[in-house]
C-alpha cells in the first residue's frame, strides 16, 4: 500500500473518533474501584472505633495525605497522556501530599506524647499495611493502565509510575480507615514502603502497556 | 514556518469538526515533512534511507489513531512532532540502532528538502495480509480500489456503519500488529 492510498483510508475514517483519555480513564476507574472496596470490606474493614478516632486530627491527616496524593498523580498521569507533555510545570503537584505529611510531622513533634518517637513510627500494622495497600491498588492500578492505554505518552515507564502512585494514593485512602496507627511517622515510613512498591510496578508495567 | 504550522492547526481543527476533506488535506502536507525527517534518522544510524515509508506510515496510523490527545486549542506541529519523534525513535531502536532524534530535526525541514514522491511501503502492505477477511477486503477496497464508503458497503452488502466500524477496527488492528513486531 502506498502512503497516498493510506491517507485516503485514514480521511475516510475521520468520522471515527474516541473519547478523551480523561473520559476513558474516568470509566475504568469507576470500573476497577468496585474491587478494591469489596476486597477492602470483606478483608479488612472500618476499624471499630472510627467514631472516635475523627476527633483526632492525625487520623483525618492519613486521608488529606492519601487522597492529596492520589488526585496530584492522576492529574499528573492524565498529563502525560499527551505525547508533547513533558513533567515540566506538573511535577511540583507531587510535592502537595509529602508537604501535607511533613507539616502533619512537624505538627506531632510539638505535641505532647504518650509514647516515644520509635514506637510511635514502628507502630503495630507495618506488615499488614505494606501488603494491604499494594494488593488493594492492583485492580485501581489495572484500570488506570487500562484508561491510559486510550492516550499517547511519551514516557509510558514514567507514567505508569504516576499511575502507580495514584493507584497507591486510592488504596491507602481505604487502608487509613481500617489502621490503628495514626503516626505522621508510620504513615511517612509503611505508606511509603508500600506506595514505593506499587510505583515501581506501575512503571514495569507502564513500559510495556503505555507505548502506543 | 509559523504560516505553515497556523494552517495545520486549522486544518487539524476542522478535520476533528467533521471534515473530512480538510482532514486528508493536512495529511497530505504533513507527509513530506515527516519523510524528510525520517530520512534524514535513518542516514544518521546509518541504515538505508529507502525504508523511510515504512515509517512515515508508522507515524501517520499513529497519529490517526491517537489524534484525540491533541488538545484543540494548541497548535498542532508540537503535538505532531511528539508523535513522529517517538515512532522514529521505536523504528530505529527495533532496527538496531539507539540514537538521539531532535524535535528540530521536525521543525527544521526545509521546503526544498522535502521529497514528494511516494514510495510504496512493504511493512503495512505484509500485515494486512493477517487481519481478518472482512476487515482486508473492506481496507483493500477503500485503500486500492479507491472506493467510498458507500460503494463498499454495497459491494460486500453491508451496512455503511459495519463499513465504518469494519475499516476502523482494520486500522487499529494493523497498527497494534506493527507494534508487535
Amino acid at each position: 500500500m502506498d502512503t497516498d492510498q493510506l491517507i485516503r483510508t485514514l480521511a475516510a475514517d475521520n468520522g471515527h473518533r474516541d473519547r478523551p483519555v480523561g473520559f476513558t480513564l474516568m470509566l475504568a476507574l469507576l470500573a476497577a474501584a468496585p474491587v478494591s472496596l469489596l476486597m477492602f470490606f470483606t478483608e479488612l474493614g472500618v476499624r471499630p472505633d472510627v467514631m472516635t478516632a475523627m476527633r483526632n486530627p492525625f487520623f483525618d491527616l492519613k486521608f488529606a495525605v492519601t487522597l492529596a496524593l492520589a488526585i496530584s498523580a492522576m492529574a499528573v498521569c492524565l498529563h502525560l497522556s499527551r505525547p508533547e507533555a513533558t513533567l515540566r510545570g506538573f511535577g511540583w503537584l507531587l510535592l502537595i501530599p509529602a508537604g501535607i505529611l511533613t507539616a502533619g510531622i512537624g505538627g506531632e513533634m510539638m505535641m505532647p506524647q504518650r509514647l516515644p518517637m520509635m514506637t510511635r513510627l514502628v507502630g503495630n500494622n507495618s506488615r499488614i499495611c505494606m501488603t494491604a495497600i499494594p494488593l488493594l491498588s492492583l485492580p485501581i492500578l489495572a484500570g488506570a493502565l487500562i484508561g491510559l492505554r486510550r492516550g499517547a505518552t511519551a514516557r509510558p515507564a514514567v507514567a505508569g509510575a504516576i499511575a502507580g502512585l495514584a493507584s497507591a494514593g486510592l488504596a491507602a485512602t481505604l487502608y487509613a480507615a481500617h489502621c490503628t496507627d495514626d503516626s505522621p511517622l508510620f504513615v511517612a515510613t509503611w505508606y511509603t514502603v508500600a506506595t514505593a512498591l506499587v510505583t515501581a510496578i506501575g512503571a514495569l508495567a507502564g513500559a510495556k502497556l503505555l507505548k502506543f | 514556518m509559523r504560516e505553515r504550522d497556523d494552517e495545520w492547526t486549522g486544518l487539524m481543527r476542522s478535520a476533528i469538526a467533521g471534515d473530512s476533506a480538510a482532514y486528508h488535506r493536512l495529511l497530505r502536507a504533513v507527509t513530506p515533512v515527516l519523510r524528510a525527517a525520517a530520512r534524514r534518522g535513518l542516514a544518521r544510524a546509518g541504515q538505508p534511507v529507502d525504508q523511510s515509508e515504512d515509517i512515515v506510515q508508522d507515524i501517520l496510523l499513529a497519529v490517526h489513531l491517537k489524534r484525540h490527545t491533541w488538545d484543540a486549542s494548541a497548535p498542532f506541529a508540537p503535538w505532531l512532532f511528539a508523535i513522529a519523534r517517538n515512532k522514529l525513535i521505536d523504528a530505529l531502536r527495533r532496527r538496531g540502532r539507539r540514537i538521539f532524534v531532535d524535535i528540530d530535526d521536525f521543525a527544521e525541514v526545509l521546503p526544498g528538502e522535502t521529497p514528494v514522491e511516494t514510495v510504496s511501503a512493504s511493512e503495512v502492505a505484509a500485515q494486512l495480509q493477517s487481519l481478518p477477511a472482512r476487515q482486508r477486503d473492506v481496507l483493500q477496497s477503500i485503500a486500492v480500489d479507491s472506493a467510498s464508503i458507500k460503494e463498499t458497503a454495497a459491494k460486500f452488502s453491508m451496512t455503511e456503519g459495519a463499513v465504518r466500524v469494519a475499516l476502523h477496527r482494520a486500522l487499529a488492528s494493523l497498527t497494534a500488529k506493527l507494534r508487535e513486531q
